[in-house]
């Protein structure tokens, strides 16, 4: 990708930060910005900036930047061009953990937390799925994998369903839909750790996850150990997913489309895809939320749906201009 | 150098094996041709030889050391492999598909240095792919796409390369310009070991050749060896005769007609011919 576009990458995030922080119904001037982020000033802006809108902006980000990466990484690995982060059954997972959690009248605190695990089991259990069918490294036999996993939550959501009270489901369906509303610095500092981590780890398996595309012998033949690098970008990829599922619930499209959009933009190598990626998805992300936050107020749009919509016509309007 | 010693590999839920102890060396400075049908276990042995399939017994060894003990990477350094088939699933521009023949040398995080760049630049002259360095890899002709690939093999710079049926979809000529660099290859010290269907072709440039069928070694040793009538007519289930290509003098398979027009026998119209 040539340096020019990658300027136009961080400008793009630069700029969608600085206007997500500033825009909203108490709407703040680059002055009050700077005034608040270095605490100096009138105590208001401060109070907004920094307790409000700061880390629920950085959330966004760091759940945009997670599914970017992701969502770059899986594609690579498994050859797909559908791959998406959630693939190997972190929604569905994520899913029923939260509706058991809140079908237990649990502390709605412990909804992330249970959402977070359910998606683990889901991915273990995907990856045991394909092993025991010995396709550890067999890209396909893991994507049936996720499948199967995910339909099996869906079952289980079902049985839940049926039997919880009508309230207690809502809001379990409701934090799927994703948010970033409830973010918290706590939050921040966790899930800033967590992308840092897992975007580095994926980095790190950028080359060969290039040769990976190439397909399994080829891969072999060059020296890359397919089973084991194939192993390592499926749990760092769905541990990113389920990181920023317990932070900000169910937020799709993202890591389906900013990898397209990356390659679009001419990122070829998967350690530009993946870097492009992670730039991109926060950038989509941040925007998406302040849609969320500021089109219909006082009601707030569930992010996810905002994803779609925002990310949907943008992919084909680039679609178009390169067909 | 490479050294197939009583292999045996065994696919999950099939009948048979697909190698059965089959021992072959490809040696440097040589071409190490081997031949057989369809299902002889031909490509399986080059699956062997990068570890895609497990072996159930025998080994695999490189200068006397097994292949497994020293790791991919440092097997990747020395040998490098044209599989048969590969399509890769993004399109990457030529050069940088070319590049990633170093990736055994360069690892995470290293850059490419000197080294690289020269090696790229020797296999992209030697194949004759400087022209479309910009292009992208699925934009090529499938006789552009062979010879790229065979540059990717070629930059990874070992002392041995291993070709799965290299020349499928070109043309003569560009199927000689393979033949060529191979033997030139060879003739720089190069161990080579070629899997091929194309048995006239390898009687001319091979100097060893191995026979398989159904995952045995049927015949092996030299090209007068390998190349007999009855051998071949009984491996490949077809009526054929060996002639003596007038050309080059080199033994030339010759497929016959189950029933020629005209005639009702399975023999061929000049019997003087046959060897």
């Amino acid at each position: 990708m040539r340096a020019s576009r990658w300027t136009v990458l961080a400008v793009a995030l630069l700029v969608a930060l600085v206007a997500a922080v500033m825009i909203g119904t108490m709407r703040l001037s680059l002055a009050e910005l700077a005034n608040g982020i270095l605490g100096t000033g009138d105590p208001l802006p401060i109070a907004v900036v920094r307790t409000l809108r700061l880390p629920r902006v950085l959330l966004a980000a760091l759940v945009g930047a997670g599914l970017g990466a992701s969502g770059a990484a899986l594609q690579g690995a498994t050859r797909n061009k559908l791959a998406e982060p959630y693939l190997l059954g972190v929604s569905g997972g994520a899913a029923v953990g939260a509706v058991l959690a809140t079908a237990a009248h649990a502390p709605s605190a412990l909804v992330p937390v249970a959402g977070f695990g359910g998606a683990l089991i889901a991915v273990a259990l995907s990856l045991l799925v394909a092993r025991a069918s010995g396709g550890r490294a067999d890209a396909r036999v893991v994507l049936m994998a996720g499948v199967v996993v995910g339909a099996f939550a869906n079952a289980i959501i079902m049985v839940a369903l049926a039997n919880a009270d009508v309230a207690a489901v809502r809001g379990a369906l409701w934090w799927m839909m994703g948010s970033a509303a409830d973010a918290n610095w706590m939050q921040v500092r966790v899930l800033a750790l967590f992308v840092g981590v897992g975007v580095l780890a994926l980095l790190a398996m950028a080359r060969a996850i290039d040769v990976l595309a190439l397909g399994d012998d080829t891969a072999a033949g060059l020296g890359v150990d397919v089973a084991r690098v194939s192993l390592g970008v499926y749990v760092a990829g769905a541990l990113l997913a389920a990181g920023t599922v317990s932070a900000a619930g169910l937020v799709g499209f993202v890591g389906l489309l900013v990898p397209h959009l990356v390659r679009l933009a001419g990122a070829r190598t998967h350690r530009a895809i993946i870097g492009a990626a992670t730039l991109g998805g926060a950038a989509l992300v941040v925007v998406a939320d302040l849609i969320a936050r500021v089109a219909l107020p006082p009601a707030e749009l569930p992010l996810g749906a905002v994803t779609a919509l925002v990310g949907v016509p943008f992919f084909l309007v680039m679609l178009r201009r390169l067909a | 150098m490479i050294e197939f010693k009583e292999v045996v590999v065994h696919y999950p839920r099939r009948e048979r094996r697909a190698l059965d102890v089959v021992s072959l060396v490809a040696a440097r400075r040589h071409i190490t041709a081997v031949v057989g049908p369809n299902g002889s276990g031909k490509s399986t042995l080059v699956r062997a030889l990068v570890g895609s399939v497990p072996l159930r017994s025998g080994a695999v060894t490189l200068d006397g050391a097994s292949i497994t003990s020293a790791g991919r990477r440092a097997l990747a350094m020395r040998v490098a492999v044209v599989t048969q088939r590969e399509e890769p699933a993004f399109p990457l521009k030529v050069g940088e598909y070319i590049a990633l023949g170093r990736y055994p040398h360069l690892g995470v995080w290293k850059a490419p240095g000197r080294e690289d760049r020269d090696a790229i630049q020797r296999a992209v002259e030697l194949t004759e792919t400087a022209d479309f360095q910009a292009r992208a890899i699925t934009e090529l002709s499938g006789g552009e796409w062979q010879r790229v690939r065979l540059a990717r093999a070629l930059a990874q710079g070992g002392e041995a390369i291993v070709l799965d049926e290299p020349t499928t979809f070109l043309d003569v000529g560009h199927e000689m310009a393979i033949f060529e660099l191979l033997s030139r290859l060879a003739g720089e010290g190069q161990a080579v070991l070629l899997v091929s269907h194309q048995l006239n072709l390898v009687a001319r440039f091979a100097d060893h050749m191995v026979l398989l069928h159904r995952g045995r070694v049927a015949a092996a040793g030299n090209v007068a060896t390998v190349m007999r009538g009855p051998i071949l007519e009984q491996v490949y289930e077809w009526p054929l005769v060996v002639t003596r290509d007038p050309a080059v003098g080199a033994p030339s398979l010759v497929p016959l007609r189950i029933r020629p027009r005209g005639e009702s026998a399975l023999i061929p119209s000049d019997p003087h011919t046959t060897q």
